[in-house]
């Protein structure tokens, strides 16, 4: 496929583009940050500014061109703007996960060789200065917040305002060279290196073009109607592709605002005071939101939860059909109205969706009560599939053609391919440059003709156009008896219960499945509350009996309607242990976008495996944990192997 | 133990400069009880100066001592090279002088916010005719006072609770909270009565970084009170040990950790 080019007169980098919006949005909002109580904002203009007096200090300090510059921290425009900064010069900025632990940090800092890192505060400092001695590229470290770290050596430390002061005055002696650098950088210069989390093996650094960041943010904010007008709230991972490209990539084409919550804990109260037009989260946030509400609602007096039911019921039945513009009849239309004065709206507005426009979700399945809920409150909450190597999109649903089993039609641009084996491949103006020092890879995954492998096994769906995904290609097995075993369908399908966080179905090439079950502990705690039953920790409210009962129904629920699929009949849940410890990325079990690390599980509790398949009621077994601060610990449990019923075959019954 | 006007420096970098205060024969009595025995010791510049002994042993009456809501019978307070005269406790507060409660002492139905500006009222000079109008002075009072909670509040990590009335928090919060109302004040000694009581690991190793982060960063000095030896022996620059209103051991903590008296005092003594 021959390489879209740059379209003459449109900025052909993303230098070039901020360089446009400050001209043509000067005074229009371009980032905001709650500090100090108050929300700071920056135009377009000054934020030009501040990115150029940080290039240019950049040049004082000897950034060159080519350069590898890591960006680490929480999201603040400071750290979108190090970004820029580094692209302006030429470099390629790197942003990494802030809660990565040093060795994770090390392997990518070294991969690419990275002179420069501007940090977000102490933690990250400490971090680095740890690796430092395996890092012989490494220079220099700017950091944003100096608090607590007065007393370090100077010598290789900067700080973020100094940098930039630094900039303003030898802005004559560099600026002939900033400019000359923006000039050289094209369609084909690097925007951004982005590692991925990698379910397996170490991570890569996919390599993306500024074509592969302007033409996809292009065609996306065009499938969305996306408007210099919108707002985003930035909260999710900088060194995610997601946010990069909502953040970064469409905030400059649209020229919209980005919006920094104040911390972490804060940012709800940030979403609420924003009121965000274009909102992006994963499935996990709307379901502990949902279960928030839910919660809140159990504790609410009887008039207002029976308001609540009863509005509810309205919303479920006629809300998603208004959302999508069809026929209500007009009882139902007045019906919606009022709920929409007496609950919707108070409910949009604390969750802090009340100008929601365009609203996403992706990276893993979504509940369908879940999506439903939000779609019948008149969110236009829609999902989307994509990857890194894509620059997120591949497909994505149109407005009015919203539906929880799918993930869309193909994004513009974009061309799907349904390999034998049911992967999919797909080839669109987003597709990755290349794996960062690592050809083999980039050669598995991409062809000649441009067509990449995503992994994913999948169909089109025939009449609508709509694809569907039903899991990991690689993860996808046979049974012992030969028939198929996919064990994220019923993975998501237990994970859709409120009180589920996590599931890990076995069986592949085994005569039958079963399961780990990490419980949800806001749910379950709250419902312990609720119901008078004391518990000391996690681990024992995990194990104790009345919710493995709980558990257990919810696993027969689901082997009932696993068994009604006829492909995937054989992936009902035999036996399943409730797990004594939370599964997490600090113990490598889970990446750090929470997706499940399966090789990694299987090998750390062979025992409970084992166990499982053998009939043993029981499991003592000793667990090493990982704490935040890098220390080790361990905890000892004994884990009741529970048997869930398993519904009959009905197909294969018939036929045998 | 180092002689009184010279400054030095610590191990980890911070100035410790000269006396600000000094107890010179402190004795406190309640009718016939003395809580405080004679007891002299002073407070350098710029270090954590902590209190330690066991129940009885008269600490918090030292404190309240120091903090002027106690006026010793004997001795004298000298306070930035003058003696100190009896003072009611806002005239001490107004010297720069701030402490917080063993049993949190926080407005319960006012916001975190609100009770952290609670701190700024000695620097709030503006009449009460312009606070009532909300004009002029009042106005920008406010502003700049707000300015610097808001400072108080991001630094000791409390924003998301800032809009949260305080009988809704936690009770390590609210410690938390009461530390961030005696920082408003802004002062150059800070007393703190137990500031980790009832707390667990985890936030006893928070709020320790809090006190070393507040000495770090504002220079504040820091005489406090603790029963957890740990804590203490990490944290201080130099101890103080009481035993029945006595002052029985005085030094860096490695000397009194090997001071055989506050062996004794702390894990008792065989009598035969």
């Amino acid at each position: 496929m021959a390489l879209i080019q740059c379209p003459a007169g449109q900025p052909a980098s993303v230098p070039a583009l901020l360089h446009r919006n400050a001209k043509q949005f000067a005074n229009a909002p371009a980032y905001r940050e709650k500090e100090y109580g108050i929300w700071q904002s920056w135009t377009w203009s000054q934020t030009r500014d501040e990115v150029e007096a940080l290039a240019l200090g950049f040049l004082e300090l000897g950034l060159k061109e080519g350069d590898f510059v890591s960006v680490i921290g929480r999201n603040r425009p400071y750290l979108y703007w190090a970004m820029m900064a580094a692209e302006m010069c030429g470099a390629v900025p790197v942003p990494l996960y802030q809660d990565a632990n040093a060795e994770e940090m090390a392997y990518v800092m070294n991969h690419c060789g990275a002179r420069f890192a501007v940090v977000g505060d102490q933690e990250q400092v400490d971090k680095i200065l740890d690796i430092q001695g395996q890092l012989p590229e490494f220079e220099r470290m700017i950091y944003l917040d100096p608090r607590g770290l007065r007393k370090y050596d100077p010598a290789t430390l900067d700080q973020y305002t100094s940098v930039q002061e630094m900039g303003r005055k030898n802005r004559d002696k560099h600026i002939k060279e900033l400019e000359a650098r923006q000039a050289k950088l094209d369609y084909d210069s690097t925007g951004v290196m982005l590692y991925t989390s990698g379910t397996t093996g170490k991570p890569k650094g996919v390599v993306l073009s500024n074509r592969n960041v302007i033409e996809t943010a292009k065609s996306s904010s065009e499938f969305d109607k996306l408007r210099q007008t919108d707002e985003i709230l930035a909260y999710l991972p900088m060194a995610w592709v997601g946010d990069f490209i909502f953040s970064v990539g469409q905030a400059l084409w649209t020229g919209f605002c980005t919006n920094c919550p104040e911390s972490a804990e804060t940012m709800h109260v940030d979403l609420r005071e924003i009121g965000p037009t274009y909102y992006f989260a994963p499935p996990r946030v709307f379901e502990t939101q949902l279960t928030n509400v839910m919660i809140r609602m159990e504790d609410a007096s009887r008039f207002k939860k029976k308001l609540f039911d009863y509005y509810m019921a309205v919303a479920r039945k006629v809300g998603p059909a208004i959302l999508d513009g069809k026929d209500v009849s007009f009882g139902d239309k007045l019906k919606y109205r009022l709920g929409e004065l007496f609950i919707y709206g108070p409910l949009k507005n604390t969750l802090g969706f009340s100008r929601v426009r365009v609203g996403y979700t992706a990276g893993e399945a979504i509940g369908p009560e879940i999506f439903d809920f939000y779609r019948s409150l008149g969110i236009n909450l829609k999902q989307l599939y994509g990857q890194t190597e894509a620059t997120v999109f591949i497909t994505a649903q149109p407005d009015g053609q919203v539906r929880s089993d799918t993930v869309g039609i193909t994004c513009p641009g974009v061309e799907l391919k349904i390999a034998d084996n049911g992967e999919v491949f797909y080839r669109s103006p987003g597709v990755f440059v290349e794996y960062y020092k690592n050809p083999e890879s980039t050669a598995d995954t991409k062809d000649a003709e441009g067509w990449v492998a995503t992994g994913d096994a999948g169909f089109v769906e025939p009449d609508t156009g709509h694809l569907r995904i039903i899991d990991r290609a690689k993860d996808v097995g046979k049974m012992a008896d030969g028939s198929l075993f996919a064990p994220k369908y019923v993975e998501n399908k237990l994970k859709f219960f409120p009180n589920i966080l996590e599931v890990v179905v076995f069986g592949n090439g085994k005569d039958e499945c079963t399961a780990f079950i990490n419980i949800d502990l806001t749910a379950v705690g709250n419902w312990a509350e609720r119901n008078n039953i004391g518990y000391a920790s996690y681990q024992e409210l995990a194990r104790h009996p009345q919710v493995m009962d709980t558990i257990q129904s919810h696993v027969e629920e689901v082997n009932k309607s696993v068994a009604q699929d006829e492909m995937l009949s054989g992936c009902q849940v035999h036996r399943f242990v409730v797990l004594h410890k939370e599964l997490d990325a600090d113990d490598g079990e889970l990446t750090r976008t929470r997706k499940v690390r399966r090789r990694i599980i299987e090998e750390k509790y062979h025992d409970i495996i084992t166990a499982l398949y053998d009939g043993s009621p029981q499991v003592s077994t000793e667990t090493e944990v990982t704490y935040e601060d890098g220390r080790k610990g361990s905890i000892k449990a004994t884990l009741e192997v529970r048997s869930a019923k398993v519904m009959p075959v009905a197909h294969k019954m018939a036929a045998q | 133990m180092k002689d009184n006007a010279e400054s030095y420096v610590t191990k980890d970098g911070r100035t410790i400069g000269p006396v600000v205060m000094e107890m010179k024969n402190i004795t406190l009595r309640f009718g016939g009880v003395e809580a405080i025995k004679d007891i002299s010791f002073d407070i350098r510049e710029g270090e954590i100066r902590a209190i330690i002994g066991p129940n009885g042993a008269g600490k918090s009456s030292m404190l309240n001592v120091i903090s002027g809501f106690y006026v010793p019978q004997d001795g004298e307070v000298w306070y930035k090279g003058a003696r100190r005269p009896s003072m009611k406790p806002f005239e001490v507060a107004q010297q720069g002088i701030a402490r917080t409660f063993q049993n949190i002492a926080l407005f319960e139905g006012m916001t975190v916010l609100d009770n952290v500006m609670t701190g700024r009222l000695t620097h709030m000079k503006s009449g009460m005719l312009s606070q009532m109008m909300w004009r002029g002075a009042a106005e920008r009072e406010e502003i700049e006072n707000r300015e610097i909670a808001e400072k108080i509040i991001d630094f000791l990590e409390i924003q998301a609770i800032r809009k949260t009335p305080v009988a809704r928090l936690p009770y390590g919060l609210k410690k938390r909270v009461e530390l961030a109302r005696a920082l408003a004040a802004e002062p150059s000694l800070l007393l703190l009565d137990e500031p980790m009581a009832g707390m667990n690991v985890e936030e006893k190793e928070d709020m320790s970084r809090f006190i070393l982060d507040v000495n770090d960063e504002f220079g504040t000095t820091i005489a406090l009170i603790e029963h957890d030896m740990g804590v203490v022996m990490d944290l201080s620059d130099r101890v103080v040990v009481m035993d029945y209103g006595k002052k029985i051991g005085d030094g860096t903590p490695h000397e009194v950790r090997n001071n055989q008296e506050v062996i004794d005092a702390y894990l008792g003594v065989a009598h035969d």
